[in-house]
């Protein structure tokens, strides 16, 4: 039986283990993956099986887990860096935008450099600082990235392996809160391409996007818009970079009107790109601005404020009765 | 027990104390004094041929008047800017002549003797210099790195790259280079952490020149460069930067070590960069010109040169055959350097990624369009 009924953290694990399966060049790096399994359990019982050459408990600098991956790819591995939190990325935030991204176009293509950059990102889990962000556009604004974000445990699984096996680099970004979150995963399927978006659901009235942990808001937005008689149409853009923004043309210009919704602060979020891309796309089509439901400018808040702080499915309501207002 | 299992051994406070390839000391090790003179050392030995000696200066001779010619060129604004090895050249030919075939180097951006060394063309990094691509040379083919100008990130890419090594049980080890002023950043910190602490088979390769730009050392550290090692957990051995023998000598004992499995070593080459940081500086504002004086009584070039005189192994026409030599290779790089072809504009988007984005595949097509509009240039097309 090839289908299971898998969480995202597992589905993680196992597409993890399979990429290891398949390519002996594949090695984990990162702090706690080994016996802890990570401090989400991701890499849970990789290291028993593959060993400690493979599943690397690494020292405690996030600069050299993403450094030496440089330096390990350009031998012919395929290093896969945990980074423990998103706010953690910023030490190694160095290596990623100088080096990773870079090196492949400054060599003119002679050395690639097949690295996954794994980050668990995001609120809602009722952390201290630096523990809950959204530092996707900081990777999606650098030439030579591409970022990929996760929102259920089939893209999880085909994602993680998608992700490995691309040869260029791939800051892969997981919903942290959604890590337990269940779903079907059939492991004999034919996966859908990595760098594409999704209608997850159909609808006539407002097309609403988002990526990562807020695709289970907006679908539950739209699950209560259809109470109240408006259909929503449901997009998983799923890759922050490069954008698969197609879909969303064809899907704006049928409804006229667009509500883009993130955790990320609002103001020069990816929210800010698709609008622009979208009004380039859709000038005429368009029967409201399109709309940005996302974090607040503000650092993220300590935790008793981050579901004030969240985009939760009254605001994107409230995006979408402004749109229709129009 | 695999090499990528064993636990590396604590060494003792003491550099060099607990490995075998070095000696319990804190000196300058020397082969060769300033006059010319050749001394031994009790730890460090080199036996090397007179062709190989008169190959040295050779490599000295050419690498510098490399440096001489590039230098001109930026002041006739040929490049945007050059970075001067003036002064290091020792450092650089004596570890660039210490590496194997197979073994890997990582420069920084100064590092043209090395270059030399690896057989990379002087008009490959003069490419850099004037700004037509980012280092023209392959780094897999020539197992030389192309230069990495954020102070440092190579160091973790070395290290990266030995635990590479590690893993295929190869025989090779890796050179990092970096300088005093890379000492202070936090990722050189880490590399040697790592490096300890999985027993990669890197040497760290320092030339103190004795200031980041116009910073002194002083301001980096307040205790020797090479001492910093102990507290890594490897050893940490202070060469005379401007006797390639010595650094020859050094650089080899530690690479060989690290083959065989006994992790890194931190080496300081002592020098001093004669010229300015890069072109855009002007060092009279930061330094006494008594200081460079009295460096130039340790000029790497003068003291071989003394040497090889004196104990017969050179006779003026050999030197005169190098000077010929220098004034071809003056030529070559400065009719290479005027006559280099500009980059074809639309190749800027071509190497972004192994695979293209939709979205910069659109861009790349805008871009040509746009070029192809005006009559008298080819935005896709080389010249």
């Amino acid at each position: 039986m090839s289908t299971q009924t898998l969480t995202i953290g597992k589905a993680l694990n196992l597409g993890l283990r399979k990429a290891m399966e398949d390519d002996a060049k594949v090695v984990l790096m990162g702090e706690d993956i080994g016996k802890l399994g990570g401090v989400f359990r991701i890499t849970d019982g990789l290291q028993k099986d593959f060993g400690e050459d493979r599943v690397v408990d690494t020292p405690l600098a996030e600069a050299a887990i993403v450094g030496t991956a440089v330096g390990l790819a350009m031998r012919g591995y395929r290093p896969v860096c945990e980074i423990q939190f998103d706010g953690f990325v910023f030490p190694a935030y160095n290596q990623i935008v100088t080096q990773v991204a870079k090196i492949h176009a400054r060599s003119k293509g002679k050395v690639a450099m097949p690295i996954v950059i794994r980050i668990p990102m995001g609120g809602g889990i009722g952390a201290v600082e630096h523990h809950s962000e959204s530092p996707e556009a900081y990777f999606a604004h650098t030439a030579g990235l591409k970022v990929v974000a996760v929102s259920n445990p089939v893209d999880a699984y085909w994602g993680i392996q998608q992700a490995i096996a691309h040869p260029d680099p791939i800051v892969f970004l997981e919903p942290k809160r959604r890590y337990w979150e269940k779903a079907e995963v059939d492991t004999a399927a034919e996966p859908e391409p990595l760098f594409r978006s999704r209608i997850v659901r159909g609808g006539d009235d407002v097309t609403v996007l988002a990526y990562g942990p807020m695709v289970k808001t907006a679908l539950q937005a739209a699950d209560a818009a259809a109470e109240e008689g408006r259909s929503l149409e449901v997009i998983d853009l799923r890759t922050v970079s490069p954008l698969d923004l197609d879909p969303v043309f064809e899907s704006v210009r049928r409804t006229g009107r667009c509500v883009v919704v993130h955790e990320a602060p609002t103001t020069l979020g990816l929210g800010s790109e698709i609008a622009a891309r979208v009004t380039e796309s859709c000038f005429h089509s368009l029967e409201a601005p399109v709309l940005r439901v996302g974090g607040y400018d503000t650092p993220y808040p300590p935790s008793k404020l981050e579901e004030e702080y969240l985009p939760d499915l009254d605001r994107v309501l409230d995006a979408v009765d402004r749109s229709m207002e129009f | 027990m695999s090499a990528l299992s064993q636990t590396t051994e604590v060494v003792d406070p003491v550099p060099g104390a607990g490995a075998p390839h070095l000696p319990q000391q804190p000196e300058l090790i020397q082969l060769l004094t300033p006059e010319g003179e050749r001394v031994e050392h009790a730890d460090y030995a080199v036996d090397l041929t007179d062709e190989e000696l008169r190959g040295l200066y050779r490599d000295l001779v050419l690498v510098r008047r490399w440096d001489v010619e590039a230098t001109a060129l930026q002041r006739q604004g040929e490049l945007g800017i050059w970075a001067s090895l003036l002064g290091q050249e020792a450092a650089q030919i004596g570890a660039g002549r210490a590496l194997a075939d197979d073994d890997m180097a990582f420069p920084t951006y100064r590092e043209h003797g090395v270059a030399w060394t690896r057989g990379v063309d002087p008009l490959e990094v003069i490419s850099l210099f004037r700004g037509v691509d980012n280092g023209g040379w392959d780094p897999v083919s020539t197992k030389f790195n192309l230069y990495t100008i954020v102070i440092g990130a190579q160091c973790l890419h070395a290290t990266g790259y030995a635990m590479g090594v590690q893993r295929d049980g190869a025989e090779s080890a890796v050179l990092a280079f970096l300088g005093d002023g890379a000492s202070s950043e936090g990722e050189v910190n880490e590399a040697m952490i790592w490096a300890a602490s999985f027993g990669a088979p890197v040497v760290f390769f320092c030339q103190n020149n004795q200031y980041a730009i116009s910073v002194p050392l002083e301001r980096q550290s307040r205790v020797p460069l090479y001492q910093r090692a102990a507290g890594f957990g490897f050893p940490g051995v202070r060469v005379d930067g401007n006797d390639v023998l010595a650094v020859l000598a050094v650089t080899r004992a530690a690479l060989q070590a690290a083959r065989e499995g006994q992790g890194p070593t931190f080496i300081e080459a002592f020098t001093y960069r004669m010229g300015a940081h890069t072109t855009s500086d002007d060092p009279t504002r930061y330094r006494l010109a008594g200081e460079l004086e009295e460096w130039k009584l340790r000029d790497p070039i003068a003291r071989l040169k003394a040497h090889l005189s004196r104990s017969g192994i050179a006779d003026p026409a050999f030197f005169d055959a190098v000077e010929a030599e220098a004034d071809e290779l003056a030529a070559h790089i400065r009719s290479g350097t005027v006559n280099m072809p500009d980059p074809v504009p639309a190749e800027m988007f071509d190497h972004v990624y192994a695979e293209q984005t939709p979205h910069l595949a659109a861009q790349r097509d805008e871009f040509v369009a746009y070029h192809a509009s005006f009559s008298d240039t080819a935005a896709g097309e080389g010249h």
